[in-house]
């Protein structure tokens, strides 16, 4: 062999796949996920009102972020199939215990203090419930049974009513999304999911009844917003102002009035999206919106491609659990969803969510490049 | 059985490709509904929520909550609100700032300062804000401006509230003031409730009970036409003024209390004892709050803070003393406590003490000292050979433990922001703060209130209403009731830390017993006190020297020749009626004997009537038929 044979060989294009296989990095979803980040940056300097402080931390968040992506990543798939219970269990102690002994945190105790750092349960769940599930499901065989579908309900609405009680209605909802989506791809037969419709729908008034005032308040004004402008329909009136106002091409970046006049609040956690659609308009959103989807669409190849049962369902419920996360926050943003306090993944500004996401992220990278290859 | 396995995991994956790809498409279909809602929003709606977002920051107009009122116990307004006109103008309407200014000067003429603080504030504000240029306009400058208002738009005669304060100074330390909301104070508050509000509480009681005292906010959404002028009020949201808040304090006893130190500088705190109200609370010197409301000039602020006297330190809640000989019933009490010592025990006084293996004399204040000495003669006297004697038996330990016991060292819990703790001498303390050894000779010190040990007038209230109390330890409170607008008032309930309890209660009679003849016995230190009250009172006198005194020898009697801020300062901590205490107080002077003679004053004025305020002082009269005690015992020297 020679010497330019051995070069070609080590440059290839096959070869350099291999590299990023070893290190156990999805090139595509890394790159989308980069270019994601960025954006989202140059939107929150915007939204924070040029603050550089808070641009930095948010970057430094996303450093940890990244380096927790990347060791969830190294870590087989068979791993997450052996902690899947342990982790769920675990999970739900300490969601009891922040109940009991919460730390205050953003006025109501969601985070439990572990002397070093200060942890969200509710963070941990939205990764053990999907990996719970997909773990049980790998084991009993599908399709499903009417009994271990009631199963599946109560290791997904245990955790979630008790996040919602935290009270965090965002977290619980992200959560129940996450456990169901696990149970949609496991095969819930339709006429099932009809039935658990109608069912939900029949306890809402028991629901109504567990909501916090405020949670109410929000239902309320997500019905009827322009009755009460200046109370609790004010976020979404002048939400809808900022994205309306935005047109074709948007305000140009840092030119928001609505943002910088201090209109729109909570304009660089929940409500961000309004200030993106504000400052870049309708191209601007889409053109995020499909940014997201590209890394929808990665994660739907990876649920595919995958080769047993538990990573299936494992990839394919922390994709459409991502999905959903950001939908439900551009659906309270835009005014076709109600309030509920979800942030947009990613970009809104704050801590444990972005880590989580990563994570999520890693496990994904995890599933994809630990794939044994078979000869074709 | 291997079969079927096989063919359920090929079902399987087949099921969750299927599912996925029926994920994708309802993925697809939710995304589309989220794009047609953008395009929605700003391609089909983009004239109306550009117009809304056009005009949307005049629609929302916030009206300033009305602050709530404090009065003291017997309803006496201490802090109010008085209407008014001030001078305001808009930024964002005006193009030539130093233009606009000189036009104004000729019509309304505006100080430095005036025009200073308002380019203060318009670098703080944002552009659509009103700010006020001039506050207290004239009639006839409001006359004045509205003839020539044509000329100046975006400048304003508003009406407005202004805190004023109509004790002036008298009452400056415990209630504080308000003042402009600055930069730092917007990080912590609520900025929306605050969006109207241009002060903000800064110090004392107005700071204290700031959330309850403010209200909330209001808002007005106002119509505009094309010149951006009001029309009309569309929608209102009220505003809800805040609580008014009465203190437990006595107006007039606090005067009487001003008038009492009659220029001296130093503190005094009155406690009624059964509930912790505190009646009076005075740091003299002090300055009136109201040149605060409007805002300070540098000058003026510069003159406050570099004057010698310090007014602007508050010397009742943070000015930290060596208690001195007024330690010494607390230490009497605890020597029979402990059994070191009982009622009979007593020592022959040569005028000084000497530890063992020690070259070091500790000298009493009398110089060849005060014979046989038991527990009571000892606080009469305030014989200091018997509390070094006592203090070597007892050990640091003890001595700390009953100081803590009366709330000494740490906070008391008032209602005031910024108190300070003070701190009892330990010898862990000593080693952490000034890296040295506890000695011996550290103890002896500590058993007649010097050292290390420091107190606010604050705490020497609390210990003495506590003495009063005989043990129990009530919180000292400002608060005596808030009052929501259009609702009944809201009294503040006594809380009790501490509660100490004697092995025998026989023991707070020994020492309360000997605190009355302080006053009423020939020998007893209080004698400028004055023997002829109307009823009982229960004391100890102390001195704090000010520097050391090198020569012994010196006449302490005398310091009237010294320089006046060289003078010892006096400290008096008293009771009464003692069957029956209704106050409690704590007195420092600085550089002076007369804390004595000044409780005297308020103790008349508070147990016998205001009349007595002008009569000629008592305490002339008996300084002059017992001036041979004075002779051999008027100070504690250290």
């Amino acid at each position: 062999m020679t010497f330019s044979d051995i070069l070609k060989q080590k440059f290839s294009n096959e070869r350099s796949r291999s590299i990023w296989q070893s290190l156990h990095i999805d090139v595509p979803l890394l790159l989308a996920l980069i270019l994601l980040v960025l954006l989202g940056l140059l939107i929150l300097y915007s939204a924070s009102g040029q603050n550089k402080d808070i641009v930095q931390q948010q970057g430094i968040r996303f450093g940890i972020a990244a380096a927790v992506m990347f060791v969830f990543a190294q870590i087989p798939p068979r791993t997450y199939q052996f902690w899947a219970l342990p982790l769920y269990l675990i999970g739900l102690v300490l969601l009891v215990a922040v109940l009991i002994v919460g730390h205050m945190g953003n006025g109501a105790p969601r985070w439990l203090n572990l002397g070093f750092f200060k942890f969200q349960p509710s963070e941990l769940m939205k990764l053990a419930i999907p990996m719970f599930l997909a773990w049980h499901f790998h084991k009993i065989h599908l399709p499903l049974k009417i009994r271990s579908v009631i199963f599946a309900g109560i290791i997904i609405f245990v955790p979630a009513i008790l996040a919602a009680k935290q009270p965090d209605l965002g977290t619980g909802v992200i959560l129940m999304v996450a456990g169901l989506s696990v149970l949609f791809l496991a095969g819930l037969s339709f006429r099932f999911m009809a039935i658990l419709t109608f069912i939900i729908a029949c306890c809402t008034p028991i629901l109504w009844f567990f909501m916090h005032n405020y949670q109410r308040q929000r239902v309320l004004t997500f019905l009827n917003p322009e009755k009460d402008p200046l109370g609790n329909g004010y976020h979404i009136i002048q939400s809808k102002i900022a994205i309306g106002s935005g047109g074709m091409f948007g305000k140009g970046w840092l030119n928001g009035t609505q943002s910088h006049l201090h209109f729109l609040p909570e304009r660089a956690t929940d409500f961000i999206f309004a200030v993106s659609g504000e400052e870049f308009g309708f191209v601007g959103s889409s053109i995020l919106i499909l940014l997201f989807m590209i890394i929808i669409a990665r994660g739907l190849v990876i649920t595919i491609n995958a080769q047993d049962t538990f990573t299936r369902l494992l990839a394919g419920g922390l994709t459409l659990t991502f999905f959903f996360s950001f939908f439900i926050n551009m659906g309270m943003v835009t005014g076709i969803l109600p309030v509920v306090g979800v942030p947009l993944p990613l970009i809104s500004y704050g801590g444990s969510s972005i880590v989580t996401m990563m994570a999520s992220f890693g496990i994904l990278m995890s599933i994809q490049t630990h794939r044994k290859l078979l000869g074709t | 059985m291997r079969r079927i396995l096989i063919k359920d995991h090929v079902q399987e994956i087949q099921l969750i490709k299927n599912r996925a790809i029926i994920g994708l498409v309802l993925m697809f279909l939710l995304i589309f509904c989220l794009i047609g809602r953008l395009a929605y929003l700003q391609l089909a709606k983009n004239d109306l929520y550009t117009t809304l977002s056009k005009k949307n920051w005049l629609d929302l107009v916030p009206v300033e909550p009305t602050r709530g009122l404090i009065f003291d116990r017997n309803g006496v307004v201490l802090a109010e609100n008085i209407p008014i006109f001030s001078l305001d103008v808009v930024p964002d309407k005006i193009d030539n700032m130093a233009m606009l200014l000189s036009q104004i000067t000729k019509i309304i003429p505006l100080t430095d300062l005036e025009i200073a603080q308002f380019q203060k504030q318009l670098k703080e504000h944002r552009r659509f804000d009103e700010i006020p240029l001039k506050m207290r306009l004239t009639e006839d400058e409001v006359a004045t401006f509205a003839d020539h208002q044509y000329q100046f738009p975006g400048v304003i005669v508003k009406a407005r509230l202004m805190r004023h304060y109509p004790f002036g100074d008298s009452f400056t330390h415990v209630l504080g003031y308000v003042g402009r909301i600055n930069p730092q104070e917007l990080d912590e508050i609520d900025v929306a409730n605050y969006s109207a509000s241009n002060y903000i509480g800064k110090t004392g009681i107005e700071k204290f009970y700031e959330d309850e005292l403010h209200g909330t906010v209001g808002y007005e959404q106002v119509e505009n036409d094309a010149s951006g002028e009001p029309v009309r009020v569309l929608n209102r949201i009220k505003s809800v003024p805040g609580q008014n808040v009465y203190l437990t304090l006595d107006s007039k006893l606090q005067q009487a209390v001003e008038k009492a130190l009659d220029g001296h500088r130093g503190a005094v705190v009155a406690i009624q004892p059964s509930t912790g109200q505190i009646l009076a609370m005075v740091s003299e010197p002090t300055y009136d709050p109201n040149i605060f409301v409007t805002g300070v000039s540098t000058q003026d602020y510069k003159t406050l803070q570099d004057s010698l006297d310090r007014p602007l330190y508050d010397r009742a809640l943070r000015g930290l003393y060596p208690l001195g000989s007024t330690i010494k019933p607390y230490y009497a009490l605890q020597g029979l406590n402990t059994g070191i010592i009982d009622e009979h025990f007593s020592i022959q006084d040569p005028g000084w003490f000497q530890l063992k293996n020690s070259d070091h004399i500790f000298h009493d204040h009398k110089k060849y000292g005060h014979g046989i000495v038991n527990v009571s003669k000892a606080i009469i006297t305030s014989c200091d050979t018997f509390f070094y004697e006592l203090a070597s038996r007892m050990g640091i330990e003890r001595m700390d433990q009953i100081l803590n016991q009366f709330g000494f060292g740490q906070l008391s819990g008032v209602d005031l922001e910024d108190e300070l703790p003070g701190n009892v001498a330990t010898p862990e303390w000593k080693r952490r703060v000034k890296g040295m050894n506890w000695f011996p000779g550290d103890t002896i010190n500590a058993g007649i209130g010097q050292g290390f040990m420091q107190a606010t007038p604050l705490q020497l209230a609390q210990g003495v209403a506590t003495l009063a109390n005989r043990g129990v330890r009530i919180t000292p409170h400002l608060l005596l009731a808030q009052q929501e607008p259009g609702k009944a008032m809201m009294s503040e309930s006594v809380t009790t830390p501490y509660k100490i309890t004697l092995n025998n209660n026989h023991y707070w009679d020994i020492v309360i017993t000997a605190m009355q003849d302080v006053i009423r016995s020939d020998s007893g230190t209080g004698y400028r006190f004055g023997r002829d009250a109307p009823y009982t009172v229960a004391a100890k006198t102390g001195t704090v020297q000010v520097i050391r005194k090198t020569n012994y020898e010196n006449d302490h009697e005398n310091q009237d020749n010294w320089p006046e801020r060289l003078r010892d300062h006096s400290v008096f901590i008293a009771f009464a009626p003692v069957e029956n205490p209704q106050i409690a107080l704590a007195i420092i002077v600085e550089n002076s004997n007369q804390a004595s003679v000044i409780a005297r004053k308020i103790f008349d004025y508070y147990l016998v009537g205001p009349q007595t305020l002008n009569a000629p002082a008592p305490t002339d009269k008996t300084q002059d038929t017992n001036h041979d005690i004075i002779e051999g015992t008027p100070y504690d020297v250290q």
